[in-house]
């Protein structure tokens, strides 16, 4: 099994969950993040006072999928939050040891 | 008594009331979100504080008996004489409460505004005591000189709802407090970013909206010169919005929303003194000129290096002093008679007069305001302490979260 957490934009989350449920994936968990890569922070002026903003909000995107399944999942949302712009940001592929579902204590592939 | 002068002040006292809480949520948008409530609460905190001082002895020295043109006498006091009768020379038209009431909201909003140049690190509790004080030795004293009676208003200087009583001498104490005080934790290499400038533009919004009661109703009465205050007050208002974006878009390429709402209040701040003297025409150019300036007021603290957190100098203390002496130069008897005509109408030494008022008004507020808060700093400590200042004014002084997220 394996975790694939993406880190994209904003605005390409519903494209990307869209992408993923339709590739037949049963579940994510969402949540609003910082930070910056190549695309680094942007400008704000504030009263004349110029500020350098460093941390970029976007979204990250968990889901956990077979092993067999990674290179599928990562074409989908490849081509879901594509916009050839600095900043589409990155996916991960990390592995997992076990997945347990809490309700019926089924693990491993079962419990996904 | 006139019964539809009394409508109308008691309404436009409620609409000046209706600033401070509009203030509170200016000033706090542009805090960081650890401030927010504390930010909120120095404003709203002065309507509970000074409608007391003012019903004791606030009011009674501002309008009670001249004594020497320095400071009404103590007849007042504890709102005695101070019926729903008109008293017999003051604001003869209006039961004496709703003038002293109309009064109250002015001498409220006053403190609140300096809270701008101290927000994010002055304590509570100094911040309560302090302004007591201020409204006692600085505000009333000036109140009674520009419009009680005092020598200001026996030279003829002219402020028609509050250029020096309401915005130089915020704006003036604001410097004090600015250098007494002390600059923010992190000011000049931490990035100081508004959290909410939605909340800013509905503050402004409510000001613009409640302005209409604190200048149209320093006629204190519903007629002609009430509505001109209204209309110069609205179209200076409007023309410093457009001045100030005019002119940070020249600068750094953007109209910002907070620079719109920053314009806007500086138009208000200048037409205040001149709202009841000026055409609609003239006020035009003292919003033009309010916005400009007010402008230039903001980028002044960064040049000189002191933290006036919110711009309360470089909006009040910079409008006010323009609009004083823009009231010295379009000032028209043709508008209202009690008034005078100024430099463009032929009468240089009216601006001479408004000249002399705003150095007054300067010199008494800012010295008056720099002892206050060294007063109350060695009672108590004006300033949070370096780890309340980090976690932030919510919940060092108040135990409590703006917001749960």
């Amino acid at each position: 099994m394996r975790k694939v957490e993406i880190i994209t934009r904003p605005f390409k989350l519903d494209d990307v969950k869209k992408a993923l449920t339709e590739l037949g994936i049963q579940g994510m968990t969402v949540s609003d993040v910082r930070g910056f890569g190549r695309q680094r922070g942007h400008k704000e002026v504030y009263r004349g006072a110029e500020y350098q903003v460093d941390f970029v909000p976007k979204v990250k995107i968990e889901v956990v999928v077979a092993a067999d399944r990674v290179a599928d999942v990562v074409k989908v949302v490849q081509d879901a939050a594509r916009t050839n712009q600095i900043g589409d940001g990155k996916i991960f592929v990390l592995p997992v040891e076990d997945v347990i579902r809490i309700r019926t204590g089924e693990a491993g592939r079962e419990a996904i | 008594m006139n019964p539809t002068d009394t409508a109308f002040i008691i309404v436009c006292a409620a609409l000046v009331m209706f600033m401070t809480p509009g203030l509170a949520l200016f000033y706090a948008g542009m805090t960081r979100s650890k401030n927010a409530l504390g930010t909120m609460m120095q404003s709203f905190a002065a309507i509970g504080v000074i409608s007391l001082v003012w019903m004791f002895w606030g009011y009674s020295l501002s309008f009670g008996t001249d004594l020497n043109g320095l400071i009404g006498g103590l007849d007042f006091l504890a709102l005695s004489g101070v019926g729903m009768q008109p008293h017999e020379s003051i604001a003869t038209n209006l039961p004496h409460m709703v003038f002293m009431i109309f009064q109250c909201m002015f001498a409220i909003i006053t403190p609140a505004l300096i809270t701008g140049a101290f927000a994010e690190r002055m304590r509570f509790s100094a911040f309560l005591i302090f302004i007591v004080l201020w409204c006692t030795f600085v505000y009333a004293p000036l109140c009674h000189w520009v419009w009680g009676g005092g020598w200001m208003f026996k030279m003829g200087a002219l402020d028609f709802a509050g250029g020096a009583v309401v915005h130089m001498s915020s704006g003036a104490a604001a410097l004090a407090a600015a250098l007494c005080l002390g600059k923010r934790k992190g000011y000049g290499t931490e990035p100081f970013i508004p959290h909410n400038l939605p909340m800013t533009v509905l503050g402004a919004g409510i000001l613009w909206f409640g302005w209409f009661g604190f200048n149209a109703g320093s006629a204190l009465a519903a007629n002609g010169l009430a509505a001109n205050a209204f209309v110069t007050t609205h179209v200076a208002t409007a023309a410093a919005m457009l001045g100030w974006l005019v002119v940070e878009k020249l600068k750094t390429g953007h109209a910002t929303t907070l620079g719109a709402a920053s314009g806007a209040v500086a138009g208000m701040v200048a037409i205040t003194p001149a709202a009841g003297f000026v055409t609609p025409m003239a006020s035009i150019v003292i919003g033009l000129g309010g916005g400009i300036l007010c402008y230039g007021g903001v980028l002044l603290k960064g040049k000189l290096g002191y933290d006036d957190a919110l711009d309360v100098v470089g909006v009040h203390g910079v409008g006010g002093s323009w609009g004083a002496l823009a009231t010295g130069l379009f000032c028209t008897t043709a508008i209202n008679e009690a008034g005078a005509d100024g430099l463009f109408y032929g009468n240089a030494a009216q601006a001479w007069t408004q000249f002399l008022s705003i150095l007054g008004t300067w010199a008494f507020c800012f010295i008056g305001s720099y002892i206050l808060f060294k007063v109350v700093d060695a009672m108590m400590g004006l300033r949070v302490g370096g780890e309340e200042e980090m976690r932030g004014l919510d919940l060092s002084q108040h135990s409590e979260a703006g917001y749960q997220i």
